[in-house]
């Protein structure tokens, strides 16, 4: 007799560990993420200011709080949050990947996508992509504080906010613009389908109405956030802010 | 129309697979895109060829047992299923490359036939109302808002043919489950049951393997019935819901 | 008092017995015993059931465990009954032929279902539902059956809605309900177009919550090829797994049949491509009577055929000849023009003009009847179809009528129809290529459903001991034509409420005797069913089962037909005959019998299908009269309406298996009413 029935039926659920509550932590920790990059685009715009304000502004993060916690505290408890949000997604992800991959062994020899849009199927390279590139830019501003222009590692430019951003996106470095836009692109694409999807893993789109809204709001934080991060290298090379 | 075939033959579960090519000429475009392979069954047959096996049953969409990726799409270009897909919408001189559903929780049984027993399981953990037979009351005791009713009869039409979980880049079965949510959960005699039934049927779900939505709408878009991608949404808020009441 | 009355003591009976007098059938059948319900109920009318569920034994629950029932058939009249006998506590195991138990054709169903619940006030209720059930039926169905059943189907609404079948609702939140077929009062209910969708949805949730429970242990991809009888009972089945082709034996206690109707004999039809006899003819084989089955119903409101490709034909519902005038032009010349410039005055709304108080809305059988003879005019529509005569010449017709929406859009406006119709508009278009808003929607009929099936006693009970039979798949109902929205009633009425209560009356003998997988009928059943399939195998002749199917389907529809002759029907038998030796000579299958095959599942599919052929030909020859479905042209008033005759003819005709070789044999069990009074009916 052919077994019918090869998998046994669940008796329990276990739907902590299902692949709804996965989404619902990429979700939340994608939310952190929005929420984070929305302050930092804010915070960069400060550099239009000028080096005063700026500064400033870099010196308010770690002294927030005072005396209540200690010198830099609040910023080493959003390193805490963002560190937990960045393994809980791309743990999650690696995870939901997997299953993917595990699901469709043998792959179609002809697939159309009719109705996906290319941001919502690059969000696992484009996370990649995106985690080297914060790689990168931790390294090249907070960690190791690499100048990558004139001046080299001179402490007047690393220990100077607003002259390490400034050396970063000068002309003679227009690499290093290109790269930016291009992780700004990938951000975009990102946010535009991470933040719809979000909305709709929380569960919030249950009416075509709401779904359209949930997607507009996509567009919206695409643009906003990584149209404003691009102001900087931009204004910067093009020698607007100096 | 004269058209040229390349049709995935597999004899079982689990000898490997391949595209085969056929040439097939006399096709009316007033014939079934069923009808158009019983005609090349026909000449495979007198060719001493044997016949490609492909489910079907009601011919007229609604029992969901035919499937079919025709050319990268689940039931073929139109929004329907491939019973009810006709020849009119291919036209002579086309090569048309045709697969079946693609999942690991849909076993291929043979050439085209998948199993599909997955979706039955996971209806069998809590894809239900528990009424037992003359146990239930008077039927118009319990009024159902019009609206709640309309919704939960448009995702009751879902016919359980997997397109979905064939059209989706993770193999997901979310639109699937997400309808039987919504359409038991908008009904007043659903409630009692609602946040358990949630959490059942994921766990089955999750353990036949299927994967995780990324909400990219593939499936809606190659639903037949046009379950709209907001069941899923439905589904993680009971989800959730169901979480926070533990 | 008339015979056969005896069970009815205290009441009058309307009728007489009937006595035959012609014998077209002469030379093809063996008259054999009459036949009387054994289990047939006394008493008034509307107290038999109730009486009769009181006194049957009821099985004590620490039993149930201990006793196995195997049903064959998931759709409605299965899936009910598994899921309620399940949940009963007893050893279910249900079969069906597709992936899933809820592909089951009841899937299919559009209309609704009927049930007398009276939500309109219009004057519904239970001995309503009856009468209009009994003289639809051409007063050929027994009254008790009928009757019960019109009590059960308020339950059936209320069971169904208590599982979350999304039934159209009015703005209050309450029940809508719709007129359907002619009748007068709103009894209807519905869910959109896609009824039996939501009705065999309810009960395969049902049912698959039992399979998680474990009462029901459910095969798919499972064919019943045969049925077991030992020392007189019915104890299993022997079914093939589609899959593995390995043929296995399943015993139980008890065998239920449910497996719908066998409408493919004429190869276009409604039904579902796998729609077949095989498990109710292997048990008529093995003594089970076959009950009427002639009596088929063909739906006046289908897409017409297309071509030779053609391999099934879908319906249109009735509602639209609510709404849509039913014409063809007045001179063939017309005929292949675009109806759009033929003139109202060369226009023949055909039914208006002959049945002018019923119009478009007269019964199925009559609508199709008339479809039909304005086609074989040469007035018909559409593409001209060759049609190959089974006496093999080809002829050219044009085989379609017009149903009309222009004046109802006109009417009413464009959106209000699209409300109404809507997908069903689309498939249309989608079918045939024509969109219904602009161009008049053509129509032909086609073989929708069969009255015939399994004889059952009161019980549901057939006369071999331990074997039922429900749903479409019996004859029991529906007389010689069966009301829309009557199938699905019967369905879940049989599968949730009469069976339950009736089957436990037979396994309160038990626990049985266990029957041994040695037994000599086991093996025997086993071994017949497993030449059968080698000799398949072995045949390879040059013809496909398909082509043969076809062939038997031109001479079914050619000669038993919406309009039946003595001449016609004699000829069919020879040509069936002669197509049964090309069958078993010449028929070609390829492959495996231990894999997925779908041409030997065909095969042996057909097979039954050739010999059921030849018994429904014998049984219309047999009936000459016209009633309800079954319309023999010998037998019609001066105007061309079908005339019964009651006197001769009032009774149900029980089929024996005479051998292989041997003639049938006819038993009558008489039909005599005394709730009701037969009338002649006439939609002038
Ligand atoms: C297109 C269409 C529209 C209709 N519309 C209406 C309507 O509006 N209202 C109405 O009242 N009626 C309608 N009817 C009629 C009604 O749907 C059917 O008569 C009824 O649903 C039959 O139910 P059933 O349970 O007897 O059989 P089915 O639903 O046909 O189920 C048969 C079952 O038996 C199984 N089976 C068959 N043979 C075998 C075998 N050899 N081995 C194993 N399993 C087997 C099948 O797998 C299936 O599970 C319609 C019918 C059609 C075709
Ligand atoms: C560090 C590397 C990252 C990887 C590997 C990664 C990967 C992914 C993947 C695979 C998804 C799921 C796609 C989907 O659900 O459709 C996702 C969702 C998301 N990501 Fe990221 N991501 C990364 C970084 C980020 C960053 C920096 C942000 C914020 C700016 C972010 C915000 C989001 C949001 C909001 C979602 C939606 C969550 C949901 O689907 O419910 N991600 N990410
Ligand atoms: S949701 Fe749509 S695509 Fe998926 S199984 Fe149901 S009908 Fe098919
Ligand atoms: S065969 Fe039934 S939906 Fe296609």
């Amino acid at each position: 007799m052919r077994a019918v029935a090869t998998t046994t039926l669940i008796k329990g659920a276990r739907s902590t560990r299902s692949t709804i509550a996965l989404k619902l932590l990429m979700a939340a920790s994608g939310i952190v993420f929005i929420l984070f990059v929305l302050v930092h685009m804010y915070g960069n715009l400060k550099a239009f200011s000028g080096e005063l304000a700026f500064n400033e502004y870099a010196e308010h993060l770690r002294t927030f709080g005072e005396p209540m916690l200690p010198y830099g505290g609040l910023l080493w408890i959003i390193r805490v949050v963002l560190l937990a949000s960045l393994v809980a997604h791309v743990g999650s992800a690696i995870a939901l990947a997997k299953r993917a991959h595990a699901q469709r062994p043998v792959k179609y020899s002809v697939k159309k996508n009719k109705a996906s849009s290319l941001s919502s199927r690059t969000m696992r390279w484009g996370g990649v992509a995106l985690f080297l590139f914060v790689v990168w830019h931790l390294l090249q501003f907070t960690i190791v504080k690499i100048n990558v222009g004139a001046g080299g590692q001179a402490p007047e430019v690393t220990e100077n906010p607003y002259r390490l951003l400034i050396s970063a996106f000068q002309p003679e470095q227009w690499w290093m613009v290109i790269i930016y836009l291009l992780a700004m692109l990938a951000l975009a694409f990102h946010l535009h389908h991470g933040t719809f999807s979000a909305i709709q893993t929380l569960g919030f789109t249950n009416t075509a109405e709401s779904r359209a809204r949930a997607r507009v709001a996509g567009w919206v934080v695409a643009i906003v956030v990584a149209g404003g991060f691009s102001l900087v290298p931009l204004f910067t090379v093009f020698g607007v802010i100096s | 129309m004269k058209l040229t075939l390349k049709i995935w033959r597999q004899a079982n579960a689990s000898e490997k697979g391949a595209l085969k090519t056929y040439e097939l000429d006399g096709v009316s475009q007033d014939m079934s895109f069923l009808e158009m392979l019983d005609l090349l069954n026909e000449q495979l047959l007198q060719n001493d060829e044997e016949p490609v096996a492909f489910d079907s049953d009601c011919r007229e969409g609604i029992c969901g047992m035919c499937s079919l990726m025709i050319n990268g799409e689940a039931h073929g270009p139109e929004v329907t299923t491939t019973c009810q897909l006709h020849m009119r919408s291919f036209k002579d001189g086309d090569t048309i490359t045709i697969e079946p559903w693609r999942a690991a929780s849909f076993p291929i049984v043979k050439d085209l036939i998948v199993d599909r027993s997955a979706f039955d399981r996971i209806i069998q953990n809590g894809g239900y109302i528990s009424a037992n037979t003359g146990s239930a009351p008077e039927a118009n005791s319990v009024p159902a808002p019009r609206d709640k009713a309309m919704r939960a009869f448009n995702t009751a039409t879902c016919i359980g043919c997997g397109a979905c979980v064939a059209a989706c880049p993770n193999g997901s079965a979310s639109l699937f489950l997400g309808a039987k949510i919504t359409h038991l959960g908008e009904l007043p005699q659903g409630q009692p049951e609602r946040y358990s039934r949630v959490q059942t049927m994921l766990a089955q779900h999750d353990a036949e393997g299927f994967g995780g939505c990324t909400n990219i709408g593939e499936c809606a878009s190659a639903c037949p019935k046009e379950i709209p991608l907001d069941v899923i949404s439905q589904l993680n808020k009971d989800l959730r819901k169901s979480l926070i009441l533990g | 008092m008339a015979a056969g009355t005896h069970y009815l003591p205290g009441l009058t009976p309307t009728n007489e017995a009937p006595v035959q007098k012609s014998d077209d059938a002469a030379g093809y059948y063996v008259l054999g015993d009459k036949l009387v319900d054994p289990k047939a109920p006394t008493g008034p009318i509307a107290e038999r059931w109730t009486n009769r569920k009181f006194e049957n034994r009821l099985v004590n629950p620490a039993n149930r465990r201990k006793l196995s029932i195997i049903i064959v058939g998931t759709g409605l009249a299965g899936g009910a009954a598994a899921a309620t006998l399940g949940e009963a506590g007893y050893n279910v195991k249900s079969f069906c032929y597709q992936d899933s138990p809820r592909r089951a054709h009841s899937i299919a169903a559009q209309g609704g279902i009927n049930a007398a619940k009276n939500y309109k006030g219009d004057g519904d209720s239970a001995y309503r539902l009856f009468y209009d059930t009994v003289k639809g039926g051409d007063y050929r169905a027994r009254e008790s059956n009928v009757y019960r059943l019109a009590e059960e189907s308020v339950n059936i609404i209320d069971q169904c809605v208590a599982q979350g079948v999304p039934f159209a609702r009015e703005y209050g939140g309450l029940l809508d309900n719709r007129s359907f077929g002619g009748v007068q009062v709103s009894r209807t209910f519905y869910a959109r177009g896609q009824t039996g969708q939501q009705l065999l949805i309810g009960a395969y949730q049902a049912m698959e919550r039992q399979v998680a429970a474990g009462t029901v242990e459910q095969f798919t991809r499972h064919e019943m090829l045969e049925l077991i009888v030992a020392d007189g009972k019915a104890r299993g089945i022997i079914a093939r797994d589609m899959v593995t082709g390995e043929i296995e034996t399943h015993l139980a206690d008890v065998v239920v049949l449910a497996t719908g109707g066998y409408g493919n004999v004429f190869y276009l039809s409604t039904n579902a491509m796998g729609s077949n006899v095989t498990a109710t003819w292997r048990a008529h084989r093995k003594g089970a009577y076959m009950a009427n089955p002639c009596y088929t119903q063909i739906h006046p409101t289908c897409i017409p055929v297309t071509g030779a490709h053609q391999s099934k034909l879908t319906l249109m519902s009735e509602s639209l000849r609510n709404d849509g005038r039913i014409w063809v032009p007045k001179n063939a010349e017309d005929c292949a023009k675009d109806p759009r410039e033929i003139p109202e005055e060369d226009r023949d709304y055909f039914l208006e003009r002959i049945y002018p108080s019923f119009g478009n809305l007269v019964p199925r059988d009559i609508a199709s009847r008339a479809a039909k003879y304005m086609c074989d005019e040469g007035r018909g529509v559409g593409p001209e179809v060759e049609e190959t005569q089974p006496d093999g010449t080809v002829k050219k017709f044009r085989r379609g009528v017009y149903l009309d929406l222009g004046a109802a859009i006109e009417r009413l406006g464009k959106d209000a129809i699209e409300e109404k119709y809507d997908n069903l508009l689309d498939m249309y278009e989608r079918i045939t290529g024509e969109n219904p808003y602009e161009v008049p929607m053509r129509i032909y009929p086609a073989v929708h459903y069969v009255m015939g099936g399994l004889w059952v006693d009161y019980e549901l009970s057939t006369n071999i001991p331990g074997l039922y039979c429900t749903g479409e798949a019996n004859f029991s109902d529906h007389g010689a034509n069966r009301l829309g929205a009557s199938a699905l009633m019967q369905g879940l009425a049989d599968g949730y409420f009469v069976l339950p209560n009736t089957i436990r009356e037979y396994l309160a003998d038990g626990p049985f005797e266990p029957i041994s997988e040695d037994h000599p009928a086991v093996v025997e059943a086993k071994q017949s069913v497993q030449e059968r399939i080698d000799k398949f195998m072995s045949i390879n002749g040059t013809r496909s089962v398909e082509s043969i199917h076809k062939e038997l389907g031109l001479i079914m529809w050619e000669y038993c037909g919406m309009e039946r002759t003595e001449e016609g029907l004699k000829k069919a038998i020879g040509l069936i005959r002669e197509l049964k030796k090309e069958f078993w000579t010449n028929v070609k299958v390829l492959g495996s019998a231990d894999s997925l095959n779908q041409d030997l599942e065909k095969a042996g599919r057909v097979a039954d299908f050739i010999e059921l052929g030849e018994l429904m030909c014998i049984d219309a020859l047999n009936r000459r009269e016209s009633c309800g479905g079954h319309f023999r042209a010998e037998s019609q008033t001066e105007d061309g309406e079908a005339l019964r005759h009651d006197d001769e003819f009032a009774y149900v005709a029980a089929w024996e298996f005479g051998g292989e070789d041997g003639a049938p044999i006819l038993h009558k069990e008489d039909l005599i009413y005394t709730a009701i009074e037969m009338k002649q009916r006439s939609y002038k």
